[in-house]
């Protein structure tokens, strides 16, 4: 079961559901649900593989969507290099970062990212003429696709996002599965031991976070194109939280894992945004019954179930 | 000059309540090894009590200052017996996550009831007035925010350096299984120390209320600012959380005087340069 779930066919059924599911259900929900699924994705690499929580990712998103939109709107640069640059700016935030960041552990390595997140966040407050203050960054033309697409209309917007998302989360299974992967996963069960192995734990820690920025920023920039918005929410600490919600309803370490998390969360404030403070306190409780009965997640809670299923004896 | 002594003495105001709650914060990381998002939630919850206490039962500011932490205590051993327990034997991000969680619970319940505006709390009136110091006009309610917070910083010290508690707490923090080999209940030990931590959040909100509003968000921004304290001043020492608190809250307003622009940032920019000259912290072991 396990082997069939790493197979290309969950994969391809993932890719039928998202290219039909467009013409069920509104874009721009279905947009932004693919956003925070790459977002969650890519902090999932982090927590998930390495075992490092970063509480500040937002900072990655919120920059880089300040960035495309401001490249697009004010530089009229395209679509395609308008994100292109801002994710290579959240990979360069990242290097600052995480050299910073990952010389501590734990829970230690959760508070120093979420401190260095709050800075970036008053300096995006501050820097009112690259970021608007508390306006944001308002009317960013989406613009074409290359010049050959207008991605004004919300179906070829949808498909250049899903485009963008499955290429990513190309990318994160690459990474994870791989040799490259494996050393993440020896230090998140025993750093002392990868260290002891001759491996240079900083440096692929450091790698891991950078690769887990700019993806994050992918996602912050392609987002700022969909809203035709980049704006304070984006960079704020309950933004960090929503993600670290994500991935641990979905289930941590989990590949798909984060995609439902995401999915699930943001189809729930949406339905739910009428009712105000009744969602923060919603999100408080999905942490705290996650963390108390529901550990692994929805992902690895399905996979538990499958196995213990009829007929399948593995393990 | 003035402006500099009267942004000073706000930074002072600051730090006595970054220093009543990264001590907190110090205690439980010590004997629980949770980080406590919860803190900011628990100071709110303080203020809030006041409020609710004056409000519905006339209850005024000197009692209050008893009551609200006492209440907010038990909250305190409620959640560590029911929730935070389960915990332990797991990695220890799952108590932050936990505690995060009913740190967005509080603050969701509390702008459903009350509204995100806030509520003003009088300041009691044996307090009002100011004194003219010469160099600075001091308001007495501040004055005696500080006093009470390096009173009740240095009491907190005192108890765990100083006495046979302290001493058991510091062994069960060591080692809690060697404690409990000889006699000492070391899980109530844990439930009132997280406890403790819990009243001495709510002191600060108490004493934070007729200063700030009592509003649901005052301890969300708050407690990052604290983490980012406990992160300079290094974990391991009580010590060196209430120093750091005090002399952050000076820094701070000082930056307000110099840059002002940086003055929300400047703690978070000292917590980097000290991760990459000192990662352990100032007062911290390294690890």
């Amino acid at each position: 079961m396990e082997r069939w779930l790493r197979g290309w066919q969950p994969f391809a059924l993932m890719v039928v559901v998202l290219v039909a599911a467009p013409f069920a259900v509104y874009p721009v929900l279905l947009m932004k649900a693919l956003c925070f699924a790459l977002f969650a994705c890519a902090f999932n690499l982090l927590l998930g593989q390495v075992g490092l929580l970063s509480f500040g990712h937002a900072m990655f998103f919120g920059v880089a969507a300040y960035a495309s939109a401001d490249l697009a709107k004010e530089w009229g640069l395209g679509t395609v290099p308008a994100i292109a640059l801002a994710t290579l700016l959240s990979a360069v935030l990242g290097l600052v970062v995480g050299a910073i960041a990952i010389r501590r552990q734990g829970i230690y390595f959760a508070m120093i990212t979420l401190g260095l997140a709050q800075m970036v966040y008053f300096l995006c407050l501050r820097a009112e003429s690259l970021t608007g203050g508390e306006n944001g960054v308002q009317a960013v033309p989406r613009g074409t696709l290359l010049g050959a697409v207008d991605l004004g209309a919300n179906l070829p917007m949808y498909f250049f996002v899903l485009a963008v998302f499955l290429a990513s989360f190309g990318v994160i299974a690459r990474a994870t599965h791989s040799p490259f992967g494996e050393v993440l996963r020896a230090i998140r069960e025993h750093e002392p031991r990868a260290t002891s192995l001759g491996y240079e734990v900083n440096r692929f820690k450091l790698v891991a976070f950078v690769l887990s920025a700019a993806l994050t920023g992918l996602a912050g920039a392609t987002k700022a194109f969909v809203f035709q918005l980049a704006s304070l929410t984006d960079a704020h600490w309950q933004t960090s939280g929503e993600v670290v919600l994500m991935t641990l309803l979905g289930g941590m370490g989990r590949t798909y894992g984060p995609i439902f998390g995401a999915f699930l969360i943001v189809v729930l404030e949406h339905y739910l945004a009428d009712f105000g403070g009744w969602v923060t306190v919603l999100r408080g409780a999905i942490f705290v019954l996650c963390v108390l009965a529901f550990r692994q997640g929805i992902a690895g809670t399905a996979m538990s179930f499958m196995r213990r299923g009829p007929g399948v004896h593995q393990r | 000059m003035q402006a500099l002594f009267s942004q000073l003495l706000v930074g002072l105001i600051n730090g006595s309540f970054y220093a009543l709650l990264s001590l907190g914060l110090a205690i439980i990381f010590g004997l629980l090894n949770v980080i406590n998002f919860a803190h900011g939630a628990l100071y709110t919850c303080g203020a809030f009590a006041a409020w609710l206490l004056l409000e519905h039962a006339g209850v005024g500011y000197w009692p209050s200052l008893v009551l609200a932490p006492l209440l907010v205590g038990l909250l305190g051993v409620a959640i560590e017996r029911s929730m935070l327990r389960r915990l332990y034997r797991e990695d220890p991000l799952y108590g932050l996550l936990l505690t995060f969680g009913l740190a967005l619970i509080t603050q969701g319940a509390f702008s459903l009831r009350f509204g995100s505006s806030g509520q003003p709390y009088q300041i009691p009136s044996a307090l009002q007035g100011a004194t003219d110091l010469g160099f600075v006009v001091l308001p007495n309610y501040r004055a005696w925010v500080v006093l009470c917070s390096v009173a009740v910083c240095g009491a907190v010290w005192f108890q765990i350096e100083r006495t046979r508690l302290g001493a058991l707490l510091r062994a069960a923090t060591e080692n809690p299984t060697l404690v409990r080999a000889f006699g000492v209940n070391v899980p109530r030990m844990i439930t009132l120390t997280y406890g403790a931590g819990a009243a001495l959040a709510a002191l600060a909100g108490v004493l934070a209320a007729p200063i700030y509003r009592v509003s649901p968000l005052m301890g969300a921004d708050q407690i990052i600012v604290v983490f980012a304290v406990v992160v300079i001043g290094g974990m391991g020492s009580i010590f060196g959380s209430i120093v750091s608190g005090f002399a952050l809250g000076l820094v701070e307003g000082m930056t307000r005087v110099v840059y002002p622009e940086g003055s929300d940032t400047v703690v978070f920019v000292l917590m980097a340069l000290v991760l990459i000259f000192k990662p352990a912290g100032l007062f911290g072991k390294a690890a």
